[in-house]
Order: structure tokens, then sequence, then C-alpha cells
């Protein structure tokens, strides 16, 4: 929130330099992350250079790169979301991961009864199905919150425990199809239901799901009254609470909408992946969606760089093990790096005077 | 802002640029030699799973001719496909082995059916002649008589006769595990119990070491396991004072008090096989399985504490198995809860089709299966 409402005519250029701040800040974080991880590789014996040769060749240098890329970036933008979203009221919700395995469960379990029904029809059922499951697992949290006044990171976090257990005992048990000896699985949805990829690439329809999720999203927040009064309420509850504002249905709506699109990502992992709902769903998209969300300030259109980035990350992995000998571990350090490094540039916002708004009295 | 400005042009090009020489070495030996490409679901030094993997992929490095690419901790996902792809079209791979059950239905079939020209073998037996590509197949070992070995050796050491078992999820090829290594411990004494306790997941450190921390409470005195990576396991009975029985691979170094001996892969009879093929330009067999017979299988060397009648009577055992066709499972076995499960007149041995969709526990064991 600005202060500098009354001037604000005067100083046009300051909505531009509020922007850059916001694209700058990260990018010095990016560059202070990466010098740091350099001396580790430095201390490790192995050549930055190389790193980054091949980092870009796994991750952008190729199409078959880029769609790796794309690929794995598809649901970290749903389950980034998850989080982002009610994090515009000030919550910080990180059950996730339950949402995306309840909602590829739901997604599932929907086909059983319609089967022989048109695909369209029956893919439409699937994501309803697996929206609303996942709305209604975030759903709880942000009812907790409001309605019991419980932490909604705690409640969040071990719903999701809640949430794995009974995905396992429904998959293990009455939803399990019986030739699934060693991998315990649902049923299948059968071939003809399962989303194809898009045309000419081999990218799930996820990825445009997820980016159509995000403006959605983005607009919402910033280009609505509903979004206003989130970011009112996130600001500062209390004010918003004398100002009328509808707090407790604000909070629970903002963790359906984040529920749903975790769910959605659940989704399209059965509809488009496996095939059937079982561990596999289990893969971390919820937890990385966090990282994802607190990267990108819980903004919805930076959320589509970042889960790029990391996606990239993923995708180069592979490579960088294979060529320069690096444990899987390595990867992961420098995203810790990048995390610690973009998380403490917030401590930097506003605290640059060529980047505030300008007094025009002098 | 994208990721593409993560890096300026300049510093890439840089980068580029060093390191092309470095590269240019590699990619010539490339063109002669055969790539073949192993991906493993945890990392490569877990003390089991993996590492039985990791540890046979290492020996196919020496082969001459051969280039061996590896990549750990990758998910059974769409990921998985992209790593293989990967191997494939940037490492030129021409044998890939994907080692984790959950790699097989759709994400290798699919890559199977996309890349003709590649050989994809996948580790767990899955492979059907009828309804499967001819450039996959599964190879598979049969590691129950090995934990029947470890339960001779346990009933041995147990001075309670009771023995644990940590196993991951009640699917077949786990309850085939803690039958046999009751089977084992009950064949030299009856009145021996396993407890068995089910983690749900194929790697849970923290459950792994509770479940353990339980039996030891409980008076268990000898256990093993069947998880992804023993090591928690064997680590925490050391602790308190319990024997073991190592499963995967060698975990005597994590337990050189207590560490009687282990029911271990060893793969590299498959791999060596697979690549000299592969090497030749021929196709790797589609359906490979074996057993300690076959050597697919065999025994860590004895601890400290394993005393010279028990291995005896494991050594006369062995004898027995390596001859081939020795059938533990015989007609009118019953389980837990009182019901014949081997009709009469028939006799399972590890090869047998019937044990395969195995979902009962032998008489003897504590637990229950959901």
């Amino acid at each position: 929130m600005t202060t500098a409402g009354a001037q604000a005519p005067a100083d046009r250029w300051y909505p531009w330099r509020r922007a850059l701040e916001g694209a700058l800040a990260p990018m010095a974080a990016l560059v202070l992350a990466w010098l740091a991880f350099t001396l580790f590789l430095l201390l490790l014996g192995k050549s930055p250079a190389e790193f980054l040769d091949l980092f870009w060749r796994g991750a952008f240098g190729s199409w078959f790169s880029l769609q790796n890329t794309l690929q794995r970036a598809a649901p970290l933008l749903l389950t980034a979301l998850c989080v982002a979203i009610p994090a515009q009221l000030g919550l910080v919700v990180i059950g996730g991961e339950a949402a995306v395995a309840l909602g590829g469960l739901a997604a599932t379990a929907a086909v059983l009864p319609m089967l022989g029904a048109p695909s369209l029809l029956v893919q439409l059922v699937m994501a309803l199905a697996g929206m609303a499951a996942g709305a209604l697992w975030i759903g709880l949290t942000g009812w907790l919150r409001a309605k019991r006044g419980i932490n909604e990171t705690i409640a969040s976090l071990v719903l999701t425990y809640i949430g794995l257990a009974l995905f396992n005992h429904l998959v293990e048990g009455v939803l399990r199809d019986p030739a699934s000896l060693n991998k315990p699985s649902t049923w299948g949805i059968e071939d003809r239901n399962m989303l194809g990829p898009i045309p000419g690439t081999d990218v799930h329809p996820g990825l445009i799901l997820g980016v159509l999720a995000c403006v959605a999203a983005w607009v919402l927040i910033s280009r609505t009254s509903l979004g206003f009064a989130a970011r009112v309420t996130g600001g500062n509850i209390r004010a918003a609470q004398l100002q009328g504002l509808p707090v407790h249905r604000l909070m629970i709506g903002a963790c359906v909408l984040g529920g749903a699109c975790a769910g959605l990502a659940g989704m399209v992992e059965v509809a488009a992946v496996h095939g059937r709902a079982n561990a596999s769903l289990i893969a971390g998209y919820g937890w990385s969606g966090i990282l994802i969300a607190f990267l990108s300030r819980h903004n919805p259109l930076a959320i589509m760089p970042m889960a790029l980035l990391l996606g990239g990350l993923g995708a180069a992995g592979g490579l960088l093990q294979r060529r320069m000998g690096v444990p899987d571990a390595t990867v992961m350090v420098l995203q810790g790096f990048i995390f610690v490094a973009i998380l403490a540039s917030e401590t930097l916002a506003g605290r640059i005077a060529w980047f505030q708004p300008r007094r025009t009295e002098t | 802002m994208s990721s593409n400005n993560l890096f300026s042009r300049r510093t890439l090009l840089a980068g580029s640029g060093l390191a092309l020489p470095a590269l240019l070495g590699p990619r010539q030996a490339q063109a002669a030699d055969t790539t073949i490409g192993f991906i493993y679901v945890g990392p490569k030094d877990d003390y089991g799973y993996n590492q039985a993997h990791a540890e046979a992929a290492a020996l196919l490095k020496r082969m001459p001719g051969i280039k061996v690419v590896e990549e750990e901790k990758v998910a059974e996902t769409a990921d998985v496909e992209r790593t293989m792809e990967s191997m494939v079209q940037l490492d030129g791979a021409k044998l890939l082995f994907p080692t984790s059950f959950g790699y097989f239905d759709p994400y290798m079939l699919r890559q199977a059916a996309k890349y003709p020209r590649v050989q994809y073998r996948h580790c767990g037996g899955l492979w059907d002649r009828t309804k499967h590509p001819m450039n996959a197949g599964s190879y598979f070992g049969y590691i129950g008589m090995g934990q029947y070995l470890n339960g001779i050796v346990a009933a041995h050491a147990t001075k309670t006769k009771k023995l644990g078992f940590v196993a991951a999820k009640p699917i077949p090829q786990v309850l085939i595990n803690v039958n046999s290594f009751a089977m084992g411990a009950r064949s030299v004494d009856p009145s021996i119990t396993v407890q068995v306790i089910f983690t749900g997941e194929w790697s849970m450190p923290v459950k792994e070491a509770e479940a353990t921390n339980s039996m030891a409470d409980q008076g268990v005195d000898v256990v093993t396991c069947h998880v992804d990576g023993p090591k928690v396991v064997v680590e925490t009975a050391e602790r308190r004072g319990m024997f073991t029985c190592g499963y995967h691979a060698d975990q005597s170094k994590l337990a050189p008090r207590g560490y009687l001996t282990g029911a271990e892969w060893n793969w590299i009879k498959v791999y060596e096989d697979f690549a000299t093929k592969a090497k030749a330009g021929h196709a790797p067999g589609n359906f490979v399985r074996g057993g300690l017979a076959e050597g697919f299988v065999k025994m860590s060397p004895y601890g400290p504490a394993v005393s010279d009648a028990g291995k005896a009577r494991a050594e006369a055992a062995k004898a027995e198995i390596m001859k081939g066709g020795f059938a533990v499972f015989r007609g009118g076995l019953k389980d837990n809860k009182g019901n014949v499960v081997v009709p009469v007149g028939k006799n399972y041995a590890e090869t047998a089709i019937e044990l395969e969709s195995t979902s009962w526990l032998v008489e003897g064991v504590i637990g229950s299966t959901s």
C-alpha cells in the first residue's frame, strides 16, 4: 500500500519505478545466489562455467530441453496459486500436497460411474471433481482459521498428513484395482479420456490451464473489488473488519480458490500423465508450489517465470548429474541459495530512496 | 522477470567457451562407446535398493566400450519419462535401465513406443509379450530364498524366540519375503514368532526407526526389513543391541557387531549379460528372471555373531536351494488366521505364479495385511 496517493498525479513515473524495483530486487538476489553457489562449486572442485553451460543446455538450450522445462513447470503453476491466493489475506497455507493427491483421486473416482460417456464430458466432470476435492480440503483449513481461530499454517500442514493417509487408505483399500499387485492403484480412466498433449509439443495442457489460472488470479487480485477487499484484509485485518468487509468469507473463499487450483493440478496429473491415481501423485508438487509462491512474492504473474526457473533446474538436474558427476542434492543447494537470497532481498523493499515517490512541494 | 535473464548473455558465452574443450573429449568417445543409462528412484548410496543397482552400474563402467550415465532421485511421474528421453536425446543412450518398480507403466512403455531403436529393460518382471513392445523387457530376481536363509540364521541367534520384520507395504513381493523369513526361522524352531510392522511407505525413516524401537521394547532380538533403504533399521537395531539380517545390499558396515547375514541383489550378473549383447548390436533378453541358484541373488558374508550350528544349517539349506526347484510353501500350509493357503498336494517353489498374488501371512507371523 502506498501512502503517496495524494501526490501521485505529480509523480507519474512512480508506478514504473515501483515495478522496476519489484523486478530488480529478485534479479539482484539471483545474481547473489549464483555467486554463493559458484563458491560452493569451486570448493567441490567443479567448474561453474560448465555448470552454467549444462544448465542452459538441459533446461532451455534445445526444443527438447525447453519442453522438458515447461512440462515440469506446468503443475507448479497451479500449486503455487494454492499458496499465493490465500497469501493475499496474510494466510500462510502449506497444504497443497494433499489437495493435489485428493484432487487426482476425486477426478479418477468421478470417472467410474460414467464409463462410456463422451470424453469431453468425462474430462469436464473430472476437472470439476478434482477442483471440488482440493477446494474442500484447503477450504477446511480456511474454515478452521476463520471460525475457530486455529493457526492456518499448522492446520494445513497437519491436514496434509491426514489427507495423504486418507489417499493411501482409499487407493490401497476400496478404490484399488485388484490387478495392481505391487503398486496399488485405482482403476484407470480409459485411454480415450486422457488429455492429449498441446498440438506440436509433448507438453500436456496443464500448462495452458496453469497460465490461464495465473492470469485470472492476477486479474481477480489486482483488478476487482473482491481482490482489493482481500488485500485490505491482508494489510490490516482489524481495519478491514471495521470497514465491514466480510473477512471470514474472504478467508474461506481464498482457501477454496487456492485449493481448487491444486486439485485441478491433481486432475491434470491423472488425466494427462498417469491415467490412474496412485502414489505417483504424491511427487512433491505441493511443496515446490510453496517455494515458488514465496519466490514470486505471491504475485500470480511472477509465478510463471519462477515456475519456469524451478522447472528448468529440475530439467537440467539430470544432465548435471550425468555429465558433472555431482549428486542430485547439488541442485537443491542452488535452490536453497536462491530461496534465501530472494527472501532476504524483500527487506530492501522501500529502503532505496530513488524508487520512492517524489514530493512535489520542492 | 524471466529465468532466461538469470544469466546475462555475456556470462553465458564465456561459460560455453570455457566448457567447450572439456566437452569435446567425452563426445568423441561417445561415438564409439555404447551408452547405457541407469535411473534410480532414491539416492545411489542408500545402503539398499538403489545402491544394489548403483554398485552393479559401477562395475559395468569398467567394461571396455561401455559408457554409463546415471541419474538418482527421479520420481515415478512424468519426470522419469523426461529423464529417459533426455538420456536418449542428449547422451545418445542405446540401452536404459529404469530400476524402480513404478517406472514401467505408463512411463517406460510410452518411451519404448516413441523410440523403437532404443532398448528398455525394467527391473520388476512386468513385461508381457502379448501386450508390450519388443524393445522393452523386464528382469527380476527371486530373493525370497535369501530371506529364508536369513530366517534360519536368525533362528540360531535369537534368545527370546521373537523376530521382527519392518516392511514397507503389504504387497505380494514384500509378503513373500516376510513369509520366507518366518518359514526359515520356524524350520529351525517352530516356537519362533515373527512380528511384522508395515510403515506404509518405501522410504519413511522416522517410522522405520519407530518400528524397530518398538520391537526392541517388546523383546524382539533379531530384526530384518524390506524397505528401500535398510540403513535406519540396521543402525537402530545395532544401537538397541539387536541382531540384524540385511536386505537389498550389504549393511555389515552399519552394524559390525550385530549383522548376521543378508539377502543381497547381484545385479551385475544381469547387467553384464545385457551390456555385452547391446555392445554386439543384439537385443538383450526380454524376460529374465533368476534367484540364488542363477546368481541373481547372493548372501552377505556371515557376521561374527553367527554360531557354527547356524552356519552349518544355513549352508545345508543353501545347497538344497542351489539345486533348483526348492519349494518352501508346501501343500496344507496355513496362514496366521488358520486358513489353508496352499492346497494339499501342491508345492510352490519360488517361481510359482501363485505366489505372485500372495495376500496372506503364514502361521507364526504376528501382524495383519490391512
